[in-house]
């Protein structure tokens, strides 16, 4: 029965042992809540409290006070919504399309690699809601209920719509993905619990699960039918999001390129944002013996890849600009790498296509602190990308005597902290209150694939 | 004996030593009423005789339902209902239906799988669950032997439950 791979380095250091897993992790949400992570708490509340200003100011005055003009009309709000989306689907790719390629490394990022997607796609979705200025109508507007409106339906041949079903389907099915994993790791807590606020809590969230061979056999069979599911899911949401541009007729949006190439550019985001929130979580909850160096390097490898199609697809864009012969697509493309948003350009090209070669060198992808900072460089790259696509093919469009530039307002800065607030507020809850690391699925895998089970071989 | 439900419990701590003791128990005609682990067991659903789930089946015509639905919805309310001109193009195009179809083909297959999991392993919020020990969710895998349902005498499965390679035996009751 007990299948070892000799060959391979263990994904478990430190000898740890099935109970051990149980007190690493409980410990934390069992704990007083440490100086730090209130330090921290309150920083992300802080900057939270700071953007809800910009925001009510927002809905209140209307999108009038954020730096939209008539030609750029779509800037910072979109961008920021593309981000925030893109950076949803590492989440995903770990849960699902790993577990379909049976990769174990999986196991101790998922959980929180799928609360970071979650709270990411939160953060999304609240661009559009805002960007429709009154959203309480907004909300309603873009579902196909029964109404009175002049035109009956929503349009089914809109991209925009489809972005609706995308982005409700991904946030609903990764959060039922989610809660499905942590449900046995609930009733562990739950069992653990000395008092009797969080064993009603725990206990309430675990559902009543009490691990019977049975239960566990549909959980699996419910797990892999959802990764299943999820995959093509991850691969659709990001695809219908460049619907969004690809289906216009805008000179640089217009083109078949940019399903695989945005789908990949989430991907890159979504790795370096998990880096980035992982290394810290490492670090601050001593969880060095789960998450090694090996699985930093795995998704370093991951960046390079991603990294590379990225490259590769602005280059084929410059190609296609030039070989298309249409005078207009020409000089999109020359604006942007030379116009007056030369230097948004040439950041992404250099955070985007550039720094993550680095990662070829393996003392590079296994060293902590360059990770660390290649992965925030990673995320400004990729921001700057959705900026440098929305915003220089706006700004000079069909009419030279239209031509304008776009200078965001403290609300557009504001808005955007205000989903960075959102964002660390609720991964820091997540990370006091939530079990960080899967424990059923590390349980599962000790016995082939830890330090003790590798030293007995 | 007192009354309600009374268990014999295995406690084990190594699966594979689990995974040889259940066919042991089985072949002795002793009924075991489930075996709980901290984690998934590979191979235990054979050993202890269970058919694999019929949830896929239910995913798949969940999904099939979304697809219908979908299809359905959007040729009606832009075919039908209140047909538009946009862009000059047909008023119901298959083509342009398919992003929302496959959205809601994913949203309706996997929220019914779910849906149906939850009702058949009986998993809801307020739910009343009977832990048999509180050490099965954090390392131990306890196999329950339910003697009511067994007409062989309780010294005989104990002696078997060592034999096979239980670390501890002991007794459950739960009142019913």
């Amino acid at each position: 029965m007990e299948v070892i791979s000799p060959l391979r380095t263990p994904l478990v250091t430190g000898g740890k042992t099935v109970a051990d897993v149980t007190e690493d992790i409980c410990k934390r949400i069992e704990a007083k809540p440490p100086k730090t992570w209130l330090l921290a708490l309150t920083v992300s509340g802080v900057v939270l409290l700071l953007g809800l200003y910009a925001l009510v100011i927002t809905v209140w005055e209307g999108i009038g006070v954020w730096g939209l003009n008539k030609t750029v009309e779509w800037a910072w709000d979109i961008t920021n919504f593309v981000w925030w989306v893109g950076i949803g689907h590492a989440g995903t790719l770990i849960s699902a399309i790993l577990l379909l390629f049976r990769q174990k490394w999986r196991m101790s990022i998922n959980r929180s690699a799928e609360a970071m997607t979650i709270f990411a796609v939160i953060c999304a979705a609240l661009f559009p809601l805002v960007h429709m200025g009154r959203l309480w109508v907004g909300f309603y507007w873009v579902l196909p209920l029964p109404n009175t409106f002049g035109s009956l339906w929503v349009n089914f041949n809109s991209p925009l719509l489809w972005d609706v079903f995308a982005i409700s389907t991904y946030f609903t099915v990764s959060l039922v993905f989610w809660y499905i994993g942590l449900i046995p790791d609930f009733a562990t807590i739950r069992d653990r619990a000395t008092n009797n606020i969080s064993k009603a809590i725990y206990g309430a969230l675990s559902f009543g699960w009490t691990g019977g061979a049975k239960a566990w056999s549909r959980y699996e069979t419910v797990s892999l039918i959802l990764a299943g599911l999820a995959t093509p899911l991850v691969l659709s949401v990001h695809t219908i999001v460049s619907f969004d541009f690809a289906t216009s007729v805008i000179p640089g949006w217009h083109t078949t390129i940019f399903p695989p190439y945005f789908v990949a550019g989430a991907i890159f985001s979504g790795f370096a944002m998990v880096l980035t929130l992982l290394l810290i979580t490492r670090k601050v909850y001593k969880l060095e013996d789960y998450i090694t160096i090996q699985h930093i390097e795995m998704m370093n490898i991951i960046i390079i890849v991603t990294g590379s199609i990225v490259g590769v697809a602005y280059l084929t864009e410059l190609f296609m600009a030039w070989y298309s012969g249409v005078p207009a697509e020409q000089y999109a493309f020359y604006n942007r790498a030379l116009g007056p948003y030369a230097w948004a350009y040439w950041i992404m090209m250099t955070c985007n296509v550039i720094s993550p070669q680095l990662f070829w060198f393996k003392k590079i992808r296994t060293s902590l602190w360059a990770t660390f900072i290649l992965s925030i460089v990673v995320n400004i790259g990729m921001w700057f990308e959705r900026f440098v696509i929305i915003v220089t093919s706006l700004h000079r469009d069909f009419l030279p005597s239209s031509w304008a530039m776009f200078y965001p307002t403290l609300y557009d800065v504001g808005v955007y902290l205000f989903t960075f607030g959102l964002f660390f507020t609720l991964f820091f809850l997540f990370a006091k209150f939530f079990p960080v690391v899967n424990m059923a699925e590390m349980k599962s895998i000790l016995k082939s694939e830890s330090s003790t089970a590798k030293a007995l071989k | 004996m007192e009354k309600g439900k009374n268990y014999i419990l295995g406690v084990f701590s190594d699966e594979d030593i689990l995974l040889t003791a259940i066919p042991q128990i089985r072949e002795s005609g002793i009924k075991i009423e489930e075996v709980f682990s901290p984690y998934p067991v590979h191979g235990i659903d054979d050993v202890l005789g269970y058919k694999r789930s019929k949830l896929p089946i239910a995913a798949f015509l969940f999904g099939m339902l979304g697809t219908a639905l979908a299809l359905v919805m959007q040729f009606w309310m832009m075919g039908v209902d209140w047909p538009m001109i946009i862009g000059g193009k047909n008023f119901a195009s298959l083509p342009t239906f398919v992003p929302v179809t496959f959205e809601l083909t994913v949203l309706i297959g996997s929220l019914g799988m779910v849906g149906v999991f939850f009702v058949i392993s009986d998993l809801k919020p307020y739910a009343k669950p009977k832990i048999f020990d509180l050490r099965i969710t954090d390392d131990k895998l306890v196999m329950a032997i339910d003697l009511a349902v067994n007409k062989m005498d309780k010294a005989e499965i104990v002696k078997l439950l060592q034999t096979s390679g239980a670390d501890e035996i002991n007794e459950k009751s739960f009142e019913d």
